[in-house]
């Protein structure tokens, strides 16, 4: 689904990721692990080219997206990302905040489909051979209608359905992050990416979004997830990927990384973790 | 004291009975017409200005609208408004054959000022707003100029909104020169008065009071507006 061929990212002359080769298969669940400024968090912010990558190619369901030719929107709607710092809309409710983006694709296709079924048209008259329009079957009033059901049903999953109409600031750090994550799954993304989702989080609210992550670990999601959470990282990973500067010194699944270290460097950071 | 109502008396009967009201009604109606709809325009030359200015600025169209934004500024900024508004009536818009009533020139170099100062009001509200912001827009999909006009823009607005207040009521004053293209403001309309019955103590004084009370007015919906903004903050 996504395959990651020698990435390199520089801050100026400061090189954070020093070549990365990897492959993440539908279904998987990684968990990337390493101690602070290893690059974990800039390698997943150059999945969807949050951050974009100085070289190499990112390969997101046959497309490189890390060329900048690419309308890196469209893609990015299929892969969900989740912050450290929650970055829900401060302006907008939380309703508002699920429901933008869907609304906000859907009107701009629907837009797209009539401007350009008014120049098929307009073709069509002075042609013989005519082009079929583009089947238009939504309204303005029923991509809203769409998006707000779905939105309401993901609230109702997270058991939020009555925070619907309250601005973000008046929610406590979990919810604003299990919100967070619904709204990344608004747009049915193919793979979320989590950045530390726990981490700026007070302890006790820690596990209502581990166990959301969990829930969609389980459904099937494809997810990559820097986290500090080991325990976590151990019970939801198919695959850990060890980090330490700018490399992946070791990839392998949590049973044999957590309890058999390879690398002389996961063996010192898991001690100091676990 | 007999002397000073004696000159009320002189500036009522201009006032009321020779119909002095209605010029100085028209005249109220023109500084606010300018003040608001130049600030209207300043505010949207400003927003764009601003975004310019925030822009990555590794395509070479963004480093030249850059430029661009940087001189226009600089232009506006340099300059008194009296100086921009004689050159744009008696220069700019000669020379480019142009035949504008003062009234819509006044607003139009009062948009364009303004606009100057907006774009640095409104920069530093823009790079106020959490960076995650942008961040998160472009995270699920949306374009940077959605996530910016939808998420970032209404937020730096509220951040903004007492200084942009500022700049209204700067406006608002300011206006008392478009008499020197010609525009009927409060000025013309009391230095009519002034001029009919000899006497300016009084007129002058009231348009004094006028300009206070509007400054005043403009300062309360100002606050109202910021309370009806910060609904998305934790108190109401």
């Amino acid at each position: 689904m996504i395959d990651v061929i020698d990435l390199k990212k520089n801050y100026g002359n400061l090189e954070v990721l020093k070549g990365i080769t990897t492959t993440i298969k539908k279904g998987e669940k990684i968990v990337v692990i390493g101690p602070s400024g290893s690059g974990k968090s800039t390698f997943l912010r150059c999945l969807n080219c949050m951050e974009d990558p100085t070289s190499g190619a990112v390969i997101f369901e046959g497309v490189n997206i890390a060329d900048m030719k690419v309308d890196i929107n469209i893609h990015r709607r299929r892969m969900g990302m989740v912050f450290q710092q929650f970055n829900l809309f401060n302006n907008k409710t939380v309703i508002e905040n699920i429901m933008l983006a869907p609304v906000s694709v859907g009107l701009q296709e629907l837009r797209t489909a009539k401007i350009k079924n008014f120049f098929t048209r307009v073709k069509n008259v002075f042609t013989p051979n005519k082009k079929a329009l583009i089947p238009v079957n939504a309204s303005k009033a029923k991509i809203k209608a769409e998006a707000k059901e779905n939105a309401l049903r993901l609230l109702k999953r997270i058991g939020l359905e009555e925070k619907a109409n309250v601005y973000p600031s008046t929610l406590s750090g979990g919810q604003k992050q299990r919100i967070a994550i619904i709204r990344a799954l608004a747009m049915n993304p193919k793979v979320i990416l989590f950045d530390e989702p726990t981490s700026a989080l007070d302890p006790e609210m820690v596990g209502e979004v581990l166990d959301l992550i969990r829930q969609l670990a389980d459904e099937g999601m494809t997810m990559v997830i820097v986290t500090h959470e080991m325990g976590f990282a151990k019970e939801v990973a198919t695959r850990v990927l060890f980090m330490d500067e700018g490399r992946i010194l070791e990839e392998n699944t949590p049973a044999e990384i957590f309890s058999n270290p390879q690398n002389p460097r996961t063996k010192e950071f898991l001690s100091k973790v676990l | 004291m007999g002397n000073f109502s004696k000159k009320i008396e002189k500036f009522w009967e201009i006032f009321y009975e020779h119909n002095g009201y209605t010029k100085v009604l028209t005249g109220l109606e023109n500084t606010l017409y300018i003040a608001i709809v130049g600030l209207a325009i300043g505010i949207i030359i400003g927003t764009l200005i601003a975004i310019v200015k925030v822009l990555p600025k590794y395509k070479r169209i963004a480093r030249i609208l850059d430029g661009i934004c940087t001189f226009y500024v600089g232009l506006f900024r340099g300059t008194p408004v009296v100086v921009q508004l004689l050159v744009a009536y008696y220069v700019a818009l000669p020379l480019l054959g142009i035949n504008m009533p003062a009234l819509n020139v006044c607003v139009l170099v009062f948009g364009l000022n303004s606009g100057a100062y907006v774009s640095e009001i409104m920069r530093s509200g823009i790079l106020s707003v959490d960076p995650g912001q942008m961040e998160a827009g472009r995270a699920v999909g949306l374009s940077y100029r959605v996530t910016m006009m939808k998420i970032v823009v209404p937020q730096a607005i509220k951040n903004i909104l007492p200084t942009l207040g500022n700049e209204f009521i700067a406006l608002i004053k300011e206006t008392s020169v478009v008499s020197f293209v010609g525009a009927a403001d409060l000025y013309v309309a009391f230095n009519y008065i002034g001029s009919n019955s000899y006497e300016f103590m009084v007129p002058y004084l009231v348009m004094a009071i006028i300009y206070i009370v509007l400054v005043m007015i403009a300062a309360l919906l100002i606050r109202l507006m910021e309370r009806s903004l910060r609904k998305s903050d934790r108190r109401n």
